[in-house]
C-alpha cells in the first residue's frame, strides 16, 4: 500500500514525463519496450533514453482511470518493470522478481477492471514446439504469483511466443538471458 | 576426397547459375560419398524452339545433389549423341561411366514440347529405360525431376525424391526492423518456390497431409498460436484449432483423416487427436505436471511418439493413439525432442543435445541404438525424405537460419542456403500420388 502514497506524491511529475516522452520505439512495433529494467529517475525529465517506455500503454490505461496509467509508469515503482527473466529451461520466477510481481498482483487486485496480457518467451535453443509450451508455462507461473495477491483469473490473457519473438537477436549468453522472459502488457478493460 | 568436393562444387555452380533467378534454396554438397556412381548425362539435343528450362542440367543437378551420383563434367563428354543409334559404347566405357543418359527436346511452336530420353547401361551396351513425353513449357521443370526419379530408381533400386517438395518458413527483416514471415513450398531442389502464406507474425511447424495437397501449420496471426489447414491448389484455409491456450504441433495421421495436436485448453499442454470430418476431439495424454507436445504418428496409425518433460527433461515417449500409458523411448542424453519417423517405421530422427549442443541424431526403434549425424550445434526440426534416405533439418550458418540435409548413414551432407532471409521449419513432402 505504501506505493500508492508515493504515487500520489509524484503524480504531477509522471504526468509531465508521460507527455514529454516519445512513444515506445521498441523492437516489436507497438509493443512495450523490454529495456524497462533500466528505467530510473532520469526518465522523469524526459531526457533519459530509459524513460521512453512511457508510451502507448499508458495512454490506454489513462482512459480507464486517471491515476492508473501514471502509477504504472512510475519509474521508481516496481510496477514500471514489466519484464521478468528466467533461467534456462526453467519456469521458476527468480527471487529478485518476486517484489515486482507482488506489486503488479496487488495493483490488479485494486483495479479489477484492468486486464494484463502475459506473454511468455524462451531463448532459441532446442525444439521450437517445446519452447512454445515452455513460454506458456512461464507465463502461467507469473500468473500464479499475481493471483496470490488477489488478482482474479479473468484479468489475465496468457499467451506464448516460444522462441519466435526474441527481444535480443543473436546466439550469445546475453541474448539468451534477455529472451527467456515473460512480458506483462496492460490492456484497458 | 577434397578434389571430388571441388568438382561437385564447380559442377554445381555451372548448373545452378542460369537458374539462380528463380531458385530460393540452392543445394551445396558439403560432404560426399566416395561411392558416388559416375554417370554421363549428355546435354539434350534441341529441335525447333529452345526450351525455357535446361532439362538435362536439372536432371544432372538432381542426381549430383543426392550424393549417390557423380555426373561427368560436360567437357569430358566424348561425343554428344541424342538418340540410341548414335551411341558408341566403347567411348563411354573409357570414361568409366556406368550409366549414360541421352535425350532430346523438340517444339514446333515454343508452347508444347516433345521430350524423349534413353538411359543405357554402358558395359552391357543395352538400354535400361526410355520414354517420350508431350508437355507444355510450364511442365518441363517437373518433367525433368520426374526423369531424374526414373534414372535414380533404375540405377539404385530405390524411389527418387526429386519430384517431391519442401515446405519451410522464411523470416525477412523490413527496413524499419519489423519482420515478415512466409510459408513457402518449393521443388525438392529448392527451385520453383512459391509463397503459400505471408504474415507479419511468426509461422511454425508446417506438416504435410499424406495426400501432399494440404499443409497444417501454426500461425500467430491472431496474437496466439493457432492451427490452420490450407489446401495448396486453391489457397483455401481453415482454422482447425483456436482454443484457449496453445494450439500447435499439428501432425497428420497416415490415413489423412486425423490431426494430432498440442492443446493447452485444459491448462497444460497435452496431445489430442482431432478428427477432421467430425471435429471430434479426443485426448491422448494426461499428465498435468508436464509439457507433452510434438506428436508424430507411427506409420501403422495406431501409435504416437511425442516429446515430454515428465521425467524432468525433454525426452521422447510412445503412446497408443487411443490413450493409455506412455512409455519412454529415448534414454541416451539429457535432451531428445522433435521426433520424426522414417517411412518404414524403423528409424526415428530427433534433436539430440550433447553438452548443450543440439544435433540431429537417429535412433533404431528396435535396438535403441543412437547415432549422431551432424556436427553443427543449433540443429532442429528433422524431417525424413519420403524414401527414408535423407533427413532435412534446420541449422544455423553465420548466425542465420539455413536448411541442411544429411543421409541416414551420415555420409552425404547438403546445405540449402537462401540469400536474403532466414530459413527454418523444413518439412519434406510425401511422394506424389
Amino acid at each position: 500500500m505504501k506505493f500508492f502514497k508515493l504515487f500520489a506524491l509524484l503524480l504531477p511529475l509522471f504526468f509531465l514525463a508521460a507527455c514529454s516522452s516519445s512513444p515506445d520505439k521498441g523492437m516489436n512495433g507497438g509493443d512495450v519496450a523490454v529495456e524497462e529494467r533500466g528505467a530510473d529517475t532520469a526518465g522523469v525529465d524526459g531526457q533519459g533514453a530509459d524513460g521512453e517506455d512511457m508510451g502507448a500503454e499508458a495512454r490506454v490505461v489513462v482512459g480507464e482511470d486517471g491515476y492508473a496509467g501514471n502509477e504504472l509508469n512510475d519509474p521508481s515503482s516496481p510496477l514500471s518493470n514489466r519484464v521478468v527473466y528466467f533461467d534456462y529451461d526453467s519456469d521458476v520466477v527468480r527471487s529478485e522478481d518476486q517484489e515486482t510481481l507482488r506489486a503488479h498482483g496487488a495493483y490488479l487486485a485494486k483495479n479489477p477492471n484492468l486486464t494484463v496480457r502475459l506473454e511468455g518467451h524462451t531463448d532459441e535453443r532446442g525444439s521450437r514446439e517445446y519452447n512454445l509450451a515452455l513460454g506458456e508455462r512461464r507465463a502461467l507461473s507469473v500468473r500464479q504469483i499475481l493471483m496470490l495477491q488477489g488478482a482474479s483469473i479473468d484479468q489475465f490473457q496468457v499467451t506464448s511466443f516460444g522462441e519466435e519473438r526474441p527481444a535480443e537477436e543473436g546466439s550469445s549468453d546475453y541474448a539468451w538471458s534477455q529472451n527467456r522472459r515473460v512480458e506483462l502488457k496492460y490492456i484497458g478493460r | 576426397m577434397a578434389p571430388t568436393v571441388l568438382r561437385y562444387l564447380l559442377l554445381f555452380l555451372a548448373m545452378v547459375l542460369p537458374l539462380q533467378a528463380n531458385a530460393v534454396l540452392k543445394i551445396e554438397i558439403t560432404g560426399g560419398s566416395e561411392a558416388a556412381l559416375p554417370i554421363a548425362i549428355v546435354p539434350f539435343g534441341v529441335e525447333g524452339y529452345a526450351p525455357p528450362e535446361d532439362i538435362s542440367d536439372i536432371i544432372s543437378n538432381d542426381l549430383a545433389s543426392s550424393g549417390r551420383f557423380a555426373p561427368l563434367e560436360k567437357r569430358d563428354l566424348i561425343s554428344q549423341p541424342h538418340q540410341g543409334e548414335q551411341v558408341n559404347f566403347q567411348d563411354w566405357r573409357l570414361l568409366r561411366s556406368e550409366g549414360l543418359l541421352i535425350g532430346k527436346v523438340s517444339s514446333q511452336d515454343g508452347e508444347n514440347y516433345q521430350v524423349q530420353f534413353q538411359l543405357f547401361d554402358v558395359y552391357k551396351a543395352e538400354q535400361l529405360v526410355g520414354k517420350r513425353y508431350n508437355v507444355p513449357a510450364s511442365g518441363l521443370r517437373s518433367l525433368a525431376h520426374q526423369i531424374a526419379d526414373i534414372v535414380y530408381e533404375t540405377l539404385t533400386g530405390e524411389k527418387g525424391v526429386f519430384s517431391t517438395r519442401l515446405a519451410f518458413v522464411t523470416e525477412m527483416k523490413n527496413a524499419d526492423g519489423s519482420k515478415r514471415y512466409a510459408l513457402q513450398v518449393s521443388d525438392a531442389d529448392g527451385g520453383n518456390p512459391r509463397t503459400v502464406l505471408q504474415s507479419t507474425q511468426p509461422i511454425m511447424s508446417p506438416n504435410w497431409a499424406p495426400d501432399g495437397e494440404r499443409l497444417a501449420y501454426v500461425t500467430f496471426e491472431n496474437a496466439k498460436a493457432e492451427v490452420y489447414v490450407q489446401e495448396l491448389s486453391s489457397g483455401r484455409r481453415n482454422s482447425v484449432a483456436s482454443f484457449r491456450g496453445l494450439n500447435s504441433a499439428p501432425a497428420w495421421s497416415p490415413d489423412g483423416k486425423r490431426l494430432a495436436l498440442t492443446l493447452s485448453k485444459n491448462g497444460n499442454p497435452e496431445i489430442y487427436i482431432l478428427e477432421l470430418a467430425s471435429g471430434n476431439l479426443s485426448r491422448v495424454t494426461h499428465n498435468s505436471g508436464a509439457i507433452d507436445t510434438e506428436a508424430v504418428w507411427m506409420p501403422n496409425g495406431r501409435e504416437i511418439l511425442f516429446t515430454s518433460d515428465r521425467g524432468g527433461r525433454p525426452q521422447i515417449y510412445r503412446v497408443d493413439a487411443d490413450g493409455g500409458r506412455a512409455e519412454r523411448v529415448t534414454f541416451e542424453g539429457g535432451y531428445n525432442a522433435s521426433a520424426d519417423i522414417s517411412p518404414d517405421g524403423k528409424t526415428m530422427a530427433m534433436v539430440h543435445a550433447v553438452n548443450g549442443k543440439f544435433h540431429i541424431a537417429i535412433q533404431d526403434l528396435q535396438t535403441g541404438a543412437v547415432q549422431v549425424l551432424t556436427d553443427t550445434t543449433a540443429d532442429e526440426s528433422p524431417s525424413f525424405a519420403p524414401n527414408g534416405r535423407m533427413i532435412l533439418y534446420a541449422t544455423e550458418q553465420k548466425g542465420r537460419g539455413v536448411l541442411a540435409a544429411v543421409s541416414v548413414d551420415g555420409r552425404i551432407k547438403q546445405r540449402l542456403g537462401e540469400s536474403g532471409s532466414a530459413v527454418r521449419e523444413p518439412a519434406w513432402s510425401p511422394f506424389r500420388r
